[in-house]
């Protein structure tokens, strides 16, 4: 093999090995965070503190009996929780967690796709997201399923405007679509949090919309729909829906991170002299750290708010996230050509 | 490599597209669609611009084959059932049009591959700068004359969604009294 194939293999590897850790963590994270905001212990029986928890369930979603429900359009309801995976195993490609870096000898770039288009076919391929729910709720042939789907995609399509208005403000002072170019502009500027407050928001309240977390999971609420679009999954079906839940929200909070609070890279440190390696290892572990922040806001937010009501979610998204964004967008585009930025 | 990423997304672009037409139910055939757009994004990174097909999953399967779903969904449409209405000359007026759609695709590449191997694209062309630069200044006019078709299409359909109070008077909500 080449030293190109082999460098994108250890890239995949690694972000593979990332990701696919992130659901038994989060499935941790999830129970003793809210137990430590109510002052309760959660669970702490099965490992040290717990920890082992995520094993038993894994263990308990695999001899779970697999169930069909007569109706069922069977290929489509197959089909559904193999696609929820889709966007989370592939649109981590364009997200870069280092600089170019020389390895063995060999220079390469710490990032697997590194494209002119990278931010494009990250939102393209997560956009691809939106028809596991909805397939999903079709298949069941069940009337909370379906109701569930319908919110999905018509939520999921509105705020995905509003994200990729916002997006699109975070690229124009570096004048790129390639995120790493995008990473090497806030090294020598600002953070863009600091630059585009509004965007940012605007991003960071869309991202909640589009991984359906609370307060906007609608079309998973219990209270009216059973469980949605998730109510005739079980076992190891459900559990992929889960990991590509979680996997998306860690993605997108990557291209959060990336876009507005530096990515791999941190303020006021050079870590260019250090060797190639090392250079990996820390880039990696701060972009971590960045997402791992991230989550813990998610998991802060979902026990903080109350669930939004369906006509709210959709005046939010409508009128008041999309024109702020454009007004950012008007904001960072004339601050760019007079200079500012 | 290149060669078998071709063939295979070739041929699913053209199985896929085959499906869309013959299949009864209107997801599958939905669905279908979906792999056709898929497969031909892929022939595009192929061809060397990752943009197009971004911009081809973004919009087409991203956003407007979803609403396809939304509104199939929404009005619960079953199985196609044969009507037996299809006239003779639907048919045959179908059949001359696909022909003739055919026969003028095929003069189109001939023409390209007659006399020597087409010439390879500019990549300054394709790629996102240069796609950019030729549609802010030599079309200029028709890119912001479809933008402006887009926008009346967004207030006409504002307008029909809207309630037209003066049209139909709303019904009036029971009052209390009303109920048994």
């Amino acid at each position: 093999m080449s030293p190109e194939t082999v460098a994108t293999l250890a890239k995949i590897g690694v972000w593979l090995t990332a990701l696919l850790s992130v659901a038994p963590a989060m499935l941790w994270f999830e129970r003793r965070i809210p137990a430590f905001m109510q002052d309760r212990l959660g669970p702490n029986r099965v490992g040290p503190l717990g920890l082992l928890q995520g094993i038993a369930d894994a263990v308990k979603f695999i001899f779970k009996e697999e169930f069909t429900p007569a109706n069922a359009d069977r290929p489509l309801f197959l089909l559904a929780p193999v696609l929820a995976l889709i966007p989370a195993l592939t649109t981590y490609l364009v997200i870069p967690f280092g600089p170019e870096v020389v390895i063995g000898g060999h220079s390469t770039k710490l990032v697997v796709i590194d494209s002119d288009s990278g931010v494009l076919l990250f939102l393209a391929l997560a956009s691809l997201g939106v028809y596991s729910l909805v397939l999903a709720g079709y298949s069941s042939n069940n009337k909370y399923s379906l109701m569930g789907s319908i919110r999905a995609s018509a939520q999921m399509v509105s705020y995905e405007l509003a994200l990729t208005t916002a997006v699109v403000c975070a690229l124009i002072p570096a004048g790129t679509l390639n995120l790493a170019e995008v990473v090497d502009y806030q090294r020598a500027h600002l953070w863009q949090a600091i630059s585009q407050p509004i965007g940012m928001l605007v991003f960071l309240v869309a991202a909640f919309a589009e991984t359906n977390r609370l307060p906007f999971d609608l079309p998973e609420a219990e209270s009216e729909l059973v469980a949605g679009y998730l109510t005739e999954y079980g076992g190891l079906r459900w559990a992929m829906f889960f990991m590509g839940e979680y996997m998306s929200m860690t993605t997108l909070s990557a291209l959060f991170v990336t876009l507005y609070f530096g990515g791999w890279s941190l303020p006021f440190v050079d870590f260019s002299g250090l060797s190639g390696l090392v250079q990996a290892l820390i880039g990696f572990t701060v972009l971590a750290a960045k997402i791992a922040a991230m989550l813990f806001l998610f998991v802060w937010v979902r026990w903080t708010f109350p669930r939004f009501r369906y006509d709210q979610l959709m005046r939010l998204g409508w009128k008041a996230l999309l024109p702020l964004a454009v007004l950012q967008l008007v904001a960072t585009a004339a601050l760019t050509v007079g200079g500012v930025l | 490599m290149e060669l078998a990423v071709f063939v295979l997304f070739g041929l699913a672009a053209l199985v896929s597209a085959a499906l869309v037409v013959a299949h009864r139910n209107p997801v599958y055939a939905t669905m279908s669609l979906v792999v056709t757009l898929v497969s031909t994004a892929v022939l595009f990174v192929l061809l060397g611009s990752p943009f197009l097909a971004a911009l081809q999953i973004l919009l087409y399967t991203g956003a407007i084959l979803v609403l396809f779903l939304f509104v199939i969904m929404l009005l619960n449409i079953g199985r196609e059932r044969s009507s037996g209405a299809r006239s003779p000359a639907q048919t045959w007026s179908a059949v001359i049009l696909a022909l003739l759609l055919a026969g003028s695709l095929g003069r189109l590449v001939w023409d390209a591959h007659k006399d020597s191997e087409a010439p390879p694209l500019d990549a300054t062309f394709v790629s996102l700068r240069g796609l950019s630069e030729q549609l802010f200044s030599s079309y200029l006019l028709p890119f912001e004359l479809i933008g402006l078709l887009l926008l009346v299409a967004v207030v006409a359909a504002s307008w029909l969604a809207r309630r037209h109070e003066e049209d139909e008077p709303e019904v009036a909500a029971p009052s209390p009294e009303d109920r048994p």
